[in-house]
């Protein structure tokens, strides 16, 4: 069954990012956006928001058959607006606000009308991320060992 | 046997009111909040997940709290709490290759692509107690630097010469298992034994590997690397047909290289451990990684000598929530199992003096 | 593709305390075999599956139990609708299955061809959910066995001829067999496997 879905709906690698950095927003963020919002369509559940879990895999030895690694909590939320785009939000930890919050927003973005504001609250989040993994990279760097060679055995 | 009994409702009441008292201790002082326990408490914030086998940080410090510290109550609630939630999916696996690595360090290369990343550790501190930390003095920023290139996985590098194993690889056909669906069985394939171990005690699994690294089942390990960082978890959404990120978790990977003699079907290679933690703890996983290695015996035709190469003795207690179940339910009411072996060691006892002492008084006793 | 609205309309309302109620209905139905309950939450599955079947499926799938569909149900929108709402996945064995559902009018399968369970884990066997013309005004067959004080009469209609021999060989390998859900309309009446069923002297 898996196969026959994929195959009605091909990846949709802007979809994909777009869900990939409302997972990463925080709550604050994403009401901030939502309140600026000039006009909010009305939203209707479809499903949730609702806590559960998801089993991490990982694979043998990085890169081989995969294992289960633990569970992970995640919440998840559907949501229909009033103009008829339905939009799922999927994130980790409780914050079933967020989930809902990150559904509204995805199925925003399917809305001509409302994409620009979605794509500005994107890089406002991507920016956040970078500049976050930015500081813990130079962090790290700074404890890179610089090894240098005191004697050598034949001078 | 079994006896219904009542009784001590309002003992119990007034313990667990008395422990939420303990818990909160001198009220003159400000209560801990779970915010604190994540950020200041944070690797025991970790070892609870990783035991729990749950990856949340704020659930995992309340549980850490509502214990009072004690790290295995802290793990029972958070694992107990997990069983109240329905289960979502599967993730993808997570890929380590693209990990944003907070630390690196590899024991077998001295200059590796990405290079030796200390990142914060433990390591060549002085283990000396610092009271600066009882007055809370100002910590300094950290220092940074231009970050290098990308962090290569060491394996892939001795992989090139052909002298070490691949990743591993289970056999054609085989299902991957889940040990929380269903119940164990012996012999565990390796899949299922990674799991038990990645959940397992952190304590438990560090005697044994220890054991092996003192000859009760050596392995010859090195370790090509540990890493720690941050991984994206990605879910397979059937309503969509495509996987999305639900965002980051922080693991901890360590791969252990194993010298090998070689086996009359295998030449001499080197051989691989593998662990994998939730949250920061190397410790966890470098034991993971020699536990792993020792008890891959069957695929090495090696022989079993010792208890780390046992895998029904190690998995089986693993496993702290089922271990301290089934120790600390001794001190539960067993009246009536008492009595009735008291019953047992009296007849016996009287038997006993019978026997020795063939006097009539015995035999008569022995007999009522 | 099935629309989005079949797909993700339908479910129940409220969904713990719907579930909550087709729960007890069906474990009350488990426990006087033979009886006929009405489910009080309904949800509107996609066609052809019925609402009681569409209710049984929301209160008792979830991620764990692989469900088996009839032809005409897998090509419908039902497995995109059960995935959604309850996370099951449709297998086409019918061995892996935990569920099977089978709509108004399909041939029926050999019991026989589901999961029977193990000597040792009884209950991991199929339960079949059939759909069924009704419940009652059919040929009347006695029903006996535990949940039942000494017998009851049931008469449902629209199940195939070959059903008693069916339900006799799944007798017959207890405690190992199949459990069977029959709907129509909003209602369900419940056989476990431990029912015997027989026809009625005339």
């Amino acid at each position: 069954m898996d196969a026959k879905l994929k195959q009605e709906s091909p990846p949709d690698m802007a979809r994909k990012e777009c869900m990939r950095l409302l997972a990463r927003a925080s709550f604050e963020e994403l009401n901030a956006a939502w309140e600026a919002l000039a006009d909010k369509p009305d939203v209707s559940p479809v499903r949730g928001p609702e806590t559960g879990l998801v089993m991490v895999r990982g694979r043998i030895g990085g890169g081989g058959d995969a294992f289960n690694l633990g569970e992970a909590t995640v919440s998840r939320a559907t949501v229909r607006l009033s103009t008829g785009e339905i939009g799922h939000g999927q994130l980790l930890g409780t914050d079933k606000q967020r989930a809902r919050l990150a559904a509204i927003f995805d199925a925003l973005f399917q809305r001509d009308a409302n994409r620009a504001a979605v794509e500005a609250l994107h890089r406002q989040i991507a920016s956040r991320i970078d500049t976050e993994d930015r500081r813990t990279a130079e962090e790290t760097a700074a404890t890179r060992v610089d090894f240098f060679t005191m004697v050598r055995g034949d001078d | 046997m079994y006896v219904a009994v009542k009784g001590g409702e309002a003992a119990i009441a007034n313990a667990h009111r008395l422990l939420a008292d303990r818990r909160r201790g001198d009220r003159t002082l400000p209560s801990i909040t779970i915010q604190q326990v994540v950020e200041q408490l944070g690797l025991a914030v970790d070892r609870v997940m990783a035991e729990a086998s749950l990856y949340d940080r704020e659930l995992a410090a309340l549980a850490v709290r509502q214990a009072r510290g004690d790290m295995i109550e802290a793990i029972f609630i958070l694992r107990a709490y997990r069983t109240t939630l329905p289960r979502f999916g599967y993730s993808e696996p997570v890929d380590t290759a693209t990990m944003k690595v907070e630390r690196r360090v590899s024991a077998t290369y001295k200059d590796l692509p990405g290079g030796q990343l200390l990142g914060p550790t433990f390591d060549y501190t002085h283990r000396l107690l610092d009271p600066s930390l009882i007055d809370d003095a100002a910590v300094e920023e950290p220092a940074v630097k231009e970050p290098g290139e990308h962090v290569m996985r060491v394996s892939d590098i001795l992989d090139g010469e052909g002298l070490i194993e691949g990743d591993g690889r289970m056999p054609e056909g085989h299902v991957m298992g889940d040990l929380t669906r269903e119940p164990m069985e012996f012999p565990m394939a390796r899949d299922l034994r990674l799991q038990a171990l990645a959940r397992g005690d952190e304590g438990f699994l560090l005697a044994l590997a220890y054991s092996t690294q003192r000859g009760y089942g050596r392995t010859h390990p090195f370790v090509g690397e540990v890493r720690i960082g941050e991984v994206e978890v990605e879910l397979d959404l059937p309503e969509l047909g495509f996987a999305v990120s639900l965002g980051v978790v922080r693991v901890t990977e360590c791969q252990m290289v194993n010298q090998f003699m070689g086996s009359a079907k295998q030449p001499p290679q080197f051989t691989r451990g593998y662990g994998l933690v939730f949250g920061q703890s190397e410790r966890k996983a470098m034991s993971m990684s020699l536990v792993d290695r020792a008890l891959r015996t069957d695929e090495f035709s090696e022989d079993i000598v010792a208890p780390a190469q046992d895998q029904e003795f190690v998995i089986s207690h693993a496993d702290n929530v089922q271990a301290t179940g089934f120790v600390e339910h001794l001190k539960l009411p067993h009246y009536v199992d008492f009595q009735a072996e008291l019953d047992l060691v009296r007849r016996m006892r009287r038997d006993y003096d019978a026997a020795r002492t063939g006097s009539q008084d015995g035999m008569k006793e022995a007999a009522e | 593709m099935a629309s989005q609205s079949q797909i993700f309309a339908g479910a129940f309302a409220d969904p713990v305390f719907s579930a909550q109620s087709v729960f007890k209905s069906l474990m009350d139905g488990f426990a006087r075999p033979g009886q006929i309950m009405r489910l009080e939450a309904s949800s509107v599955p996609p066609s052809p599956m019925g609402a009681a079947a569409g209710a049984v499926a929301l209160t008792l799938c979830d991620h764990d139990t692989p469900v088996w569909l009839t032809p005409a149900l897998a090509k419908s929108a039902v497995p995109q609708w059960i995935a959604f709402h309850t996370g099951a996945t449709v297998t086409d064995s019918k061995t892996d299955a935990r569920f099977a559902i089978i709509e108004k009018g399909a041939p029926v399968p050999g019991f026989d061809q589901f999961s029977l369970g193990t000597q040792e884990y009884p209950d991991r066997s199929t339960t079949l959910v059939i759909e069924i013309e009704a419940l009652s005004g059919g040929v009347p067959l006695t029903a006996r066995g535990p949940g039942i004080k000494d017998d009851v009469t049931i008469a449902v209609r629209g199940l195939p001829e070959v059903f008693l021999d069916f339900w006799s060989a799944n007798r017959a390998i207890f405690p190992r067999g199949i459990d069977l859900v029959l709907t129509s309309g909003d209602s369900v009446l419940c056989l476990p496997r431990t029912t015997r069923i027989a026809r009625q002297e005339v």
